[in-house]
């Protein structure tokens, strides 16, 4: 019995039932599938994390943010004054996350890349784009660079799934991806 | 300290019950019991909260009381109860008294003050950061205290279990190797060392930020290293609670591993790839490669995951060699038919078994996948899978061996029999719809640790699909259910030992058990064939797969990213 200590003293040199070698080996080999699933993800899928990323001092983040807003923002959203920013197609587009918002709100292209700098100004955030449902962690002080490509149209909103304190389900942004 | 302790012979199971180790098992699991009783309310109030109809706390009390939850449910009941599975593993198993009990008793005494400590910090309402404590965001210095403190009690108590397993090696207490559920036990305590060393590592500096001794914690490097703890410590509940399987395994059905070298490998899995999963936590953070994240993640090509696969055969196998070797012979699965279904240590166990595979098992790996966690990460997916792996699998798997432990422990009868064999499936169901339906909103997209589905306070608002809050209404109907199903654990429990009918201390006219001879001898002509539980692990196999595709399916659907 499991209680007992093992009839063959030397437990290594135990013979193996035959169903649980098969089951190893199936098992094995299972395992190896998944394992290589990943990599090859990367070279024939289209949802891979290109794991660019940047210390940045929050300041100088806030500051490109701002560049961008000044330069391309097309209008205000409603009457928050929270303005509405649609950077050229390819560029480098800022994403920030601070107690309790994600600023700007963001209008892209489908169909087209933008290479997304995301950082946060003071805690952790969680980036969760909704109803799309891609979710990627914030940190302050490093700037976490993904090219996206938006394959549909409409509105998106932006929540954070991170826990940042008593405000956290308050924190809510938007983005637009436009057809033409 | 005398050499010669007082000790007994469990005139019904034939156990060895050294004093201070008997006292010790209770105490620990008593005071685990509380602690579960206590994050279960919370749970429920969580689970409640969620529903969105419903909604019961308001937002600072269910930040604060998921915080607690976390901290009282998977770290202090859990390991409360692991102290006294250590101590039963060695002391009694081996048949020789605890090593050091006084250094035991400290170890229990710093466990129960340090949670304490920090219970009250959470309650004070100022350490609402959840149990995980990402900085930059602050807790009062004493919350990381408490929990130091705790850790230091339950490293000492595991030097204790260490200490008792050379003890009887130089008493010569046992011949040749370890029992296999000594052997898993050990597995455990290895692991824990690990952990508690991890949990220093980061805790500490934390600790000392906390009191302005240090200005700036990384929080990248922080999250590292805190889920090398974090996640270490699954693999001690998955390694003790999967010990207990084995345990439950021999006492009820008097079940011996079908090979003993199988299932002593996959428990060296364990220690051997345990620590790399840590990554599992870190798979869509800034400033990790992906070189490192996948074989990380996979802890090496999967090898731990298929330590776990190999004891979801050999566990039911090794039921099955006892049954059938008793008479249970008709067909693919008369062994299980007729398998003890009202007690509930075995019903307990078996369906902790199968939840766990089935429900935490397959979408753990799945979560861990490196590209398919961005359509998981943080939402509710994940509180979905831990309820199946830590709730269905080691509380449940806890809850079953109790029925056992504590009636032999206290020398009393069970309280409310009638209920206790009901009670395990209350909980098995409320658990398993907790854990389904929070899995079912995670897929859309709803976030956890998340007071407001309707994000009413948003100036930007949003609303989840309709779906989204039916899930969470089942999962709150399921939380009820399995908040039933606890309170009447802990009432049979506590009933137990206050009220249960006294036995009498006459031994029983059979006298203990002698070790059963050997179920089979592999390779021999009394081999007994399993082909029922290769049926059930080809189903699983079958499921998994399955599930496993359809979720790169539903990635593949998503935004570009690279
Ligand atoms: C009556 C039984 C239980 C119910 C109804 C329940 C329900 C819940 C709910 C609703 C959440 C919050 C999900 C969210 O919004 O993020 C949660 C979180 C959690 N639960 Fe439970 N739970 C129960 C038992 C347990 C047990 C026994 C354990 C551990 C052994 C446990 C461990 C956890 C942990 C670690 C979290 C995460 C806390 C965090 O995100 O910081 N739960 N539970
Ligand atoms: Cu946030
Ligand atoms: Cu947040």
């Amino acid at each position: 019995m499991a209680i007992h200590p093992p009839e063959t003293k030397i437990w290594w040199k135990e013979p193996i039932h035959s169903i649980e070698i098969w089951w190893v080996l199936i098992a094995l080999v299972w395992s190896l599938i998944m394992f290589v699933m990943m990599p090859y993800w990367h070279i024939y899928g289209n949802q891979n994390l290109s794991n660019e990323a940047y210390r940045v001092d929050p300041e100088y983040f806030g500051e490109k943010v701002e560049d961008m807003v000044k330069k391309y923002t097309i209008r205000e959203e409603g009457d928050t004054g929270i303005p509405v920013v649609a950077p050229p197609v390819g560029s480098d587009v800022f994403l920030l996350a601070r107690l309790w918002e994600w600023y700007p709100i963001l209008e892209l292209k489908k169909g087209k890349e933008y290479r997304l700098h995301l950082s946060s100004m003071d805690w952790m955030h969680g980036f969760s784009l909704q109803p799309t449902n891609i979710n990627l962690q914030v940190h302050p002080g490093y700037d976490f660079v993904v090219t996206v490509t938006p394959t549909e149209s409409g509105k998106f909103a932006i929540i954070c799934n991170e826990y940042c304190g008593i405000g956290h389900h308050t924190m809510a942004g938007r983005m637009y991806v436009t057809d033409k | 300290m005398s050499i010669l302790s007082k000790s007994r012979i469990c005139p019904e199971t034939g156990l060895f019950f050294d004093d201070q180790a008997e006292k010790l098992i209770k105490w620990n699991a008593v005071t685990g019991v509380v602690f579960l009783l206590v994050g279960g309310l919370f749970g429920v109030l969580m689970a409640l909260t969620r529903w969105t109809e419903v909604h019961i706390l308001p937002a600072d009390w269910f930040y604060l009381l998921l915080t607690a939850h976390g901290l009282d449910a998977l770290i202090v009941w859990i390991i409360f109860f692991e102290m006294a599975v250590l101590y039963l593993a060695s002391s009694t198993l081996l048949k020789v008294r605890l090593a050091a009990p006084k250094w035991a008793w400290l170890g229990y005494w710093l466990m129960l003050i340090g949670a304490v400590i920090t219970n009250v910090m959470v309650l004070e309402g100022d350490s609402s950061v959840m149990f995980t404590s990402y900085p930059p965001m602050k807790a009062h210095p004493l919350f990381y205290l408490g929990i130091i403190v705790f850790a230091v009690g339950a490293l000492i108590g595991t030097f204790c279990f260490f200490g008792t397993l050379v003890l009887a090696k130089e008493q010569k207490t046992y011949e040749g190797s370890l029992p296999l559920v000594t052997f898993g036990a050990l597995t455990a305590a290895i692991i824990a060392v690990f952990t508690i060393a991890s949990g220093a590592i980061i805790l500490v500096p934390t600790l000392l930020w906390s009191l302005g001794y240090i200005a700036h914690i990384d929080p990248l490097m922080y999250k590292t290293i805190w889920w090398a703890m974090g996640h270490s410590s699954q693999q001690i509940n998955v390694s003790a609670h999967v010990s207990v399987w084995y345990l439950i395994a021999a006492i009820v059905f008097g079940a011996k591993p079908l090979s003993e070298k199988v299932s002593r490998m996959a428990f060296l899995f364990y220690i051997f790839f345990l620590q790399l999963a840590s990554a599992h936590h870190l798979l869509v953070e800034p400033g990790l490669s992906s070189e490192w994240k996948i074989f990380n993640t996979s802890y090496a090509m999967y090898l731990a995951v298929l330590g776990s696969m190999i004891h979801g055969l050999t566990v039911p196998g090794s039921i099955e060699a006892a049954q059938r070797k008793k008479g249970f012979n008709k067909g693919l699965f008369e062994w299980l038919r007729r398998a003890p279904w009202g007690n509930p240590v075995f019903s307990g166990m078996f369906m902790s078994l199968v939840m766990f595979g089935f429900l935490g098992g397959i979408t753990g790996v799945i979560m861990g996948t490196e590209q398919i966690n961005i359509i998981m990460h943080n939402t509710l997916y994940v509180p979905g899978h831990f309820h199946a792996t830590v709730v269905a699998g080691t509380t449940l798997t806890f809850m079953a061996v109790s029925y056992f432990l504590v009636p032999v422990l206290f020398r009393r009868e069970l309280w409310l029999p009638g209920l206790a064999k009901w009670q395990t499936y209350i909980y098995a169901i409320g658990v398993a719809g907790i854990s389904v339906f929070m899995m079912a909103a995670g897929t859309l997209g709803v976030s956890r640790r998340h007071w407001d589905n309707n994000f009413a306070d948003a100036t930007l608002g949003f609303d989840y699909p309709a779906a989204a809050h039916m899930f969470l209404a089942l999962n709150g109907i399921s939380g009820l259910m399995a908040g039933l199903g606890g309170a009447s654990f802990c009432i049979i429990m506590v009933g137990t030992i206050l009220w249960g009918k006294k036995k009498s201390d006459v031994p029983a006219s059979a006298p203990a058990p002698a070790p059963e001879p050997a179920v089979h001898q592999a390779g021999s002509a009394g081999t007994i064939a399993v082909p029922g539980t290769f049926v059930l692990a080809l189903i699983f196999l079958g499921t998994f797969i399955l599930y496993y595709y359809v979720n790169w399916k539903y990635l593949a659907e998503v935004w570009h990213l690279s």
